[in-house]
């Protein structure tokens, strides 16, 4: 059997990824996307560790995860959208306004 | 009909009440058949009980609980006693002829319905005042007729003399009402009560210390003060002249300042229970009697000199009491209140013949142009002055007498010097007023009138009890029981031993109070008469003297320069220093401080949201550092 451990490491590549995509994409599409990575990075680590328990509680989370993030990602597209409509652009450091 | 003298008060409040809500709609001959219709009630009401006291003594009528807390409670109660009883029909008899009176005087004014209104309030709080059976509903007809008083003296408000007088008189008594209401809580605390029963009771079975006596005393006299316009507050009386003359007549002659008087004999026994109190009382009266007196001499303004003459008259009033001799200080109450509204009306209706001229310089002649007033005006001035017989001369010799039995010579030197003063000064008027060359203006003699009967009838009325009313106090001299109002009077007071007096001596003493009246006549009959040039060569030669006398002693302006300069100095100060700096300090340095650390954080405030995003990945390695280790 594949060790837990393997799974772990992929989360945790996929979740670093997620991240630093986050930080270096100019574009707000591509860090929603970043986003759900790191969510399915996440739920990645529950299914592993439900699984080395053998404990259905992490898969339970992890549908609530998916949930939220199907309804997170229909918030954040509905934002790109709104933000492009004001803005004429997706680029994330247009949005500076609520500089202090 | 006894059970219905507590009613008296409610009829004018009604009255009052329903003139200042409907005022606006009743028309002018309604406003003023209702408003005295409800004093006259009041009146018919408190004699219909007058058999009923004589008969079977006080009556007193709780109204309701009023106040409980712990273990101190108050009764909103009336009484109706031999005291009480004086007063009220003083108060609702005098009341009714001044509010006829003002029928007439104020026919042309613009807010009838407001006058009357608070003609008939003054006469409900009145009532209370007089009839209140406790010591703290006493304090709300003594507060509700300042407020009343307030508002009749400003009722030409637009005047600015008249506001400022209005604000004067609310003013000054203020400071005697606060005296007045921490003498009240020491004697609702020592006696445990409020009601004048259980006060007089914690009296006798010595439950007040002398020194708590007379504490005690002292800070009631001290509103009394206020009230009554003594030394050292009576400066607001003069001002109080600005309002409209019957209201000078009904709360600045005849009842309000009296309460004063009234409220030392309501709570004679404490007083009787301290010496010095009443030394101080004695004392006080007749340091008022004698500088009012000096002061009305000077004066050219009529109403004015009544207003020193009603200073100086109380002071008697309170001689009288501090004596002992609180019948003696009733009756000249009763008396003065007949003398002096009569007075005060007479020279309302002499002002109004004169279309507003109140300066006697600007008088003389009146003589023939008004046949009705005249002869009224002079038979006040006479009971005024102490012409035997008439009211006046009575009662100041009772109280004067008094005072000489007790051996209090300086009080009755001083008493004795007042009044041949009183009748120098009261016939100085008369001579200005009425004799001599006609000096008024132009067009005031066009309109010269006299008045109408609706004002004569009044004052005729009142000139018969000012000259009558004093012959029931007629001395023991004349015949034993002859003093029908001491004796009625006589169980409402404690009784010291009195100092008996030989009849000599008591005869020798009407004759003097006679002589000092006639000296006085026979003196502004000199002085304004016969060399009507002295007082000119006086003025001339001493000219501070009478500009002192003029400027009522200067009180007013060391009031101005001991009390109210450093207290306007001191709150330029605080509110330049203190409330600039400190409290505005302290506001907008704490504004500004949040402001101040609002720029520092507005740093971290760059709007990108790649920083945030890294405050929020820093954050949660911290946190999650944190949990692991």
């Amino acid at each position: 059997m594949i060790p837990a451990s393997w799974f772990l490491i992929l989360a945790a590549v996929l979740f670093a990824l997620g991240l630093a995509a986050f930080f270096l994409k100019q574009d707000l599409i591509s860090m929603v996307l970043s986003v759900e990575i790191m969510l399915n990075a996440a739920n990645l680590a529950f299914l592993a560790f439900a699984r080395s328990a053998r404990t259905l509680d992490g898969q339970v989370v992890v549908l609530f995860i998916v949930t939220v993030a199907a309804a997170e990602a229909a918030a954040g597209a509905a934002i790109v959208i709104l933000f492009f409509r004001t803005k004429k652009s997706v680029r994330r450091d247009a949005a500076n306004i609520m500089k202090g | 009909m006894t059970a219905n003298f507590w009613l008296a008060p409610f009829v004018p409040a009604l009255s009052a009440f329903v003139l200042f809500l409907f005022g606006g709609k009743l028309g002018r001959k309604w406003i003023a058949l209702q408003a005295c219709l409800a004093v006259l009630v009041a009146f018919l009401l408190s004699a219909a009980a007058l058999p009923g006291l004589l008969e079977s003594g006080p009556v007193s009528k709780e109204l309701f609980p009023w106040i409980s807390a712990d273990s101190f409670s108050a009764v909103a109660g009336f009484l109706f006693d031999r005291l009480s009883a004086v007063m009220v029909l003083v108060v609702t008899g005098v009341g009714f002829l001044i509010h006829v009176f003002s029928v007439g005087y104020m026919g042309k004014d613009r807010s009838p319905a407001r006058y009357f209104g608070l003609l008939n309030l003054f006469t409900a709080f009145m009532l209370i005042l007089v009839l209140a059976s406790d010591l703290v509903l006493m304090f709300v007809g003594w507060e509700g007729v300042g407020l009343c008083s307030y508002l009749l003296i400003g009722f030409w408000f637009e005047r600015p003399a008249a506001a400022a007088a209005g604000k004067k008189a609310f003013l000054v008594n203020r400071i005697g009402d606060a005296a007045f209401l921490v003498g009240m809580l020491l004697i609702l605390t020592t006696a445990g009560g409020s009601g004048f029963g259980v006060i007089h009771a914690a009296v006798a079975r010595g439950a007040f210390s002398p020194a708590v006596a007379t504490a005690a005393a002292l800070l009631l006299f001290a509103g009394a003060t206020g009230k009554s316009a003594q030394v050292p507050l009576y400066v607001w009386l003069p001002d109080a002249m600005e309002g409209p003359t019957p209201v000078s007549a009904l709360i600045h002659a005849a009842t309000m300042v009296t309460a004063g008087v009234y409220m030392v004999c309501r709570m004679s026994p404490l007083f009787a229970a301290s010496a010095t109190a009443s030394a101080v009382v004695a004392a006080t009266g007749a340091a008022t009697a004698l500088f009012a007196a000096t002061m009305a001499l000077a004066e050219n303004d009529i109403k004015r000199v009544l207003a020193y003459s009603t200073v100086s008259q109380i002071g008697y009033m309170f001689i009288g009491c501090g004596v002992g001799a609180y019948a003696a200080g009733m009756f000249h109450l009763v008396t003065h209140a007949f003398f002096k509204s009569l007075l005060f009306l007479a020279a309302g209706s002499i002002i109004h013949s004169l279309s507003g001229v109140q300066d006697v310089r600007k008088m003389g002649g009146l003589r023939k142009h008004l046949p009705r007033t005249f002869p009224v005006f002079l038979i006040g001035a006479a009971a005024l002055s102490g012409v035997p017989f008439l009211s006046g001369f009575f009662s100041k010799d009772a109280i004067l007498s008094r005072a000489y039995a007790e051996g209090n010579l300086f009080v009755w030197a001083a008493g004795l010097a007042t009044a041949v003063l009183t009748a120098l000064y009261m016939f100085r008027v008369v001579i200005l007023v009425f004799y001599g060359r006609e000096r008024f203006p132009q067009d005031a003699k066009e309109h010269i009138h006299e008045s109408p009967p609706i004002m004569t009838v009044p004052l005729q009325v009142l000139a018969f009890f000012a000259a009558f009313v004093g012959l029931l106090g007629l001395p023991a001299v004349f015949a034993e029981k002859a003093n029908v109002f001491s004796r009625f009077l006589g169980p409402a007071f404690p009784h010291p031993a009195e100092q008996a007096m030989g009849v000599s001596t008591e005869w020798a003493l009407l004759l003097l109070s006679t002589a000092a009246a006639l000296a006085g006549i026979a003196g502004a009959y000199i002085l304004y008469v016969r060399a009507p040039g002295v007082p000119a060569f006086m003025a001339g030669r001493f000219p501070r003297a009478i500009r002192a006398l003029r400027r009522k002693y200067y009180v007013d302006e060391f009031y101005r320069a001991a009390l109210i300069t450093p207290i306007v100095r001191g709150s330029e100060v605080i509110s330049r220093d203190f409330d600039l700096r400190v409290i505005d300090g302290a506001v907008n340095g704490s504004a500004a401080a949040v402001s101040t650390a609002g720029k520092w954080i507005n740093v971290l405030q760059t709007g990108l949201i790649r920083d945030y995003a890294l405050a929020f990945l820093l954050g949660a390695v911290v946190i999650l550092a944190v949990l692991l280790m």
